[in-house]
This record gives C-alpha cells, structure tokens and sequence, in this order.
C-alpha cells in the first residue's frame, strides 16, 4: 500500500483515495465484474475494484448516479446537482467527495470562488438566496434524524425551483449520503 | 413506474401522479434505485452475509432515523425472514439505545479540527450479544458509526469487522447496504415532504 499523505482541510484540488481492505487485483476480474464497473477504465480504480467485490450492487450504484447527475435534458442545471452534492460531502465530513464535486460545481457553475467559500466556511457560508436554498436542503436531508421539512420546500420554491428541480436536489443530496458513508470509511484521501 | 417499486411504495407515490410523473424522467436512477434494493436484499448469492443478519442490520440503520413507513417496512421484513424474527425484540432494543444526532465526528488534526463533535460510541449492550452473535454485534457497531458519525471511520473499523469473522467481501457488501438505506431513507422521506407540501 503506498505512503498516504491526507489532506486536513477542504479543497479543489484533485485528490487520492486508498483502500484500507484489499480491492481485486485488476489481473483476477471477470466479465461479471467488468458489468459491475460499467465503464471498463474504472478497473484502474482502487476504490471501484474494491467495490466490484459485490459487482451486482455496484452496477446499480453507478447507474443510479450517473442519471441523477448526468441525466439534464431537463431539470436541475447540473451545476447545482454538484452543489448539492458538494454541501452533502461538506457536512458529513468527506473530504474526498468534496474535492470532487466541488470541482465539478466550479466546472459547471464558474462560480469557482462561491464554491469554495462553502468549502473553507462550510454550510452557513452565504452563496446566496438559490444556492443557500440548495445547501439549506442537502444540510437539512443529510442529519439524522431527517431534518428536511416543508420549510425547506418552500424556500426552494422561493428560489425559483419547480417540483421536479427539486426532486433533483432530493436526489442528488441523497445519493451523495450513499457515497460519503463509502470513501469515508473503506478507505482515505491522500494528497 | 411498476407497482413493485420500493421508493414509490415507501413514498406512497400513486401511479399517474404528478411525482410519479416527474419520477420517470429519472427512469434509469428509479430502476437501479430498485435493482440496488433487490441486489442487497435478494441476491442471487447471499455468500457469507445471510439475508436474515441483512434485514437485521437494515432494521437498526432506519429504526436509528426514527420512526417511519421505511423503518417499519425493514422491521417487518426482519420478521418474516427466517431466522430473523428472533432477532427482532433485540434489534428494537439497540435501537433505543443506539439513537442520537448526526453527524459528528473528527476531521484530520488540523485547521478542522475546531469543527470536531464529539457524540455516542456506540457498543452493542453485553445482554444482547449472545442472542445476536459476533457478526452481527460487530454489524450493528459498525453501521452506527456509518449512520452517526461517518467521518469518524478508520482503519482499525476494518480490522475489527475481519476479526468478527466477516470477510472482506462481506464488509463490501455491509457497507453497501447501510450506505444504500441512507439514500432510500433520505429519498423516501424528501418525496414524502414534496408531496405533503403539494396536497
């Protein structure tokens, strides 16, 4: 296993991730496992080769997530998904996450400072009325016990979202509960 | 959507409704949603984690968020499962005391670390562990640290699940599924609102 180095603060920057428990070797997958993988390249991923160990539930893992953040032939802008994805990771603590879907949020919005202000002052920094709706919502979705109410419906509707808008922050702060729970504990970022 | 469905069932989503509506221009996430639920909870091989220890564990992971259609729908599974029924008056009982507020947790020593929270460690109680047995008391440690303090996980987490006898493997697929019934819970619980806000 190699040197891990993590990181100890929030950022944009690209990072590693290294598994704690042995992933397949790349030599020992079958096709059973590359179906799991969908895309063929994630058999270079540690962390996707440690997941394909159960191929049957990662296919559908990644196939959930691929369409509630790549599928935007209506909907939510994909820029927000990514934020809600981001304010998700930001709160639950992964690091790991973050860095990702911050990235894809700055990518998608070029609103790269507003990002990472969420990133360095965390879910109460002020992004503004459409995007605090969005943080406020991921934030309220991801504690447990539940906190989402029919408050939060409404001040997403005050920012200007409809009904299915709105189903895609459900879905793309929910999911990002899935994937935390995962990187942070199978595993670590490393620098 | 077909009737089958778990969300939807769990949403109380009717056919033709204006969610159901807006549902199916997801169709391939409600799909695999579905296929994740039926892949964790009636798999094809069940390999060294048993379906009962799987509707055990997800019994606890949504009776922790409270009382709700997805909690009871766990526990109800729990109980016609074989082998699971005896498992179910403990399993409430953990439940009880495992329950809290999250998520908290340590981040890396370091600028983070004034965000630190502490909160519950939670160890299934010494009574219940003969009735649960050590995989499944490991399990249940386990998924409370996922639930409640995710960013708290280390490297000796694993290492304590090897030793319960789960294999690795196992912890995979253990990880899925309290990682997975963190997203059903939450989505479940987000089209409810919508559609309470809308009624």
């Amino acid at each position: 296993m190699s040197t891990v180095n993590p990181p100890v603060v929030f950022t944009q920057d690209e990072l590693g991730w290294v598994s704690w428990i042995d992933p397949l070797p790349e030599a020992e997958l079958t096709e059973r496992h590359y179906a799991g993988l969908v895309d063929r390249a994630r058999a270079k991923s540690e962390y996707f080769r440690l997941l394909v160990r159960d191929p049957e539930v990662l296919e559908a893992r990644t196939k959930t997530d691929k369409d509630i953040f790549y599928n935007v032939a209506d909907g939510l802008p994909r820029a927000e998904r990514e934020l809600a994805a981001a304010a998700t990771s930001r709160y639950n603590g992964c690091i790991y996450c973050a860095s990702v879907h911050a990235r894809f949020a700055s990518t998608y919005s070029k609103h790269r400072d507003d990002v990472q202000r969420l990133l360095d002052e965390g879910v109460g920094a002020d992004l503004g009325e459409r995007w605090n709706a969005v943080v406020k919502a991921s934030v309220a979705l991801a504690a447990t016990p539940i906190a989402f109410g029919p408050d939060n419906i409404a001040e997403l509707r005050r920012a200007g979202l409809d009904d299915a808008e709105i189903v895609d922050v459900i879905n793309g702060a929910a999911f990002f509960n899935w994937a935390n729970r995962l990187m942070l504990s199978l595993g670590e970022p490393s620098k | 959507m077909g009737a089958q469905d778990i969300i939807d069932t769990l949403a109380g989503i009717e056919p033709g409704s204006t969610l159901d509506a807006i549902r199916a221009r997801r169709l391939q996430a409600c799909e695999n949603a579905q296929k994740s639920y039926l892949a964790l909870f009636e798999p094809v091989d069940a390999g060294d984690f048993p379906l009962a220890e799987r509707a055990a564990v997800a019994a606890f992971v949504t009776g922790l968020h409270g009382e709700s259609p997805v909690a009871a729908f766990y526990r109800d599974k729990l109980a016609a499962t074989a082998d699971g029924a005896p498992l179910l008056d403990a399993i409430n009982a953990e439940i009880e005391r495992g329950k809290t507020s999250g998520p908290y947790g340590a981040y890396p020593a370091g600028p983070l670390s004034i965000e630190n929270k502490a909160g519950l460690i939670y160890r299934v109680s010494a009574e219940r562990k003969p009735v649960l047995g050590a995989k499944l008391v490991a399990a249940l440690e386990h998924a409370h640290l996922l639930v409640f303090h995710p960013r708290d996980a280390a490297a000796a987490d694993m290492k304590a699940l090897l030793a319960a006898g789960w294999s690795t493997t196992g912890i995979v697929t253990l990880s899925q599924l309290v990682a997975f019934l963190s997203f059903q819970v939450r989505v479940v619980s987000g089209l409810r609102t919508l559609a309470a806000a809308n009624a």
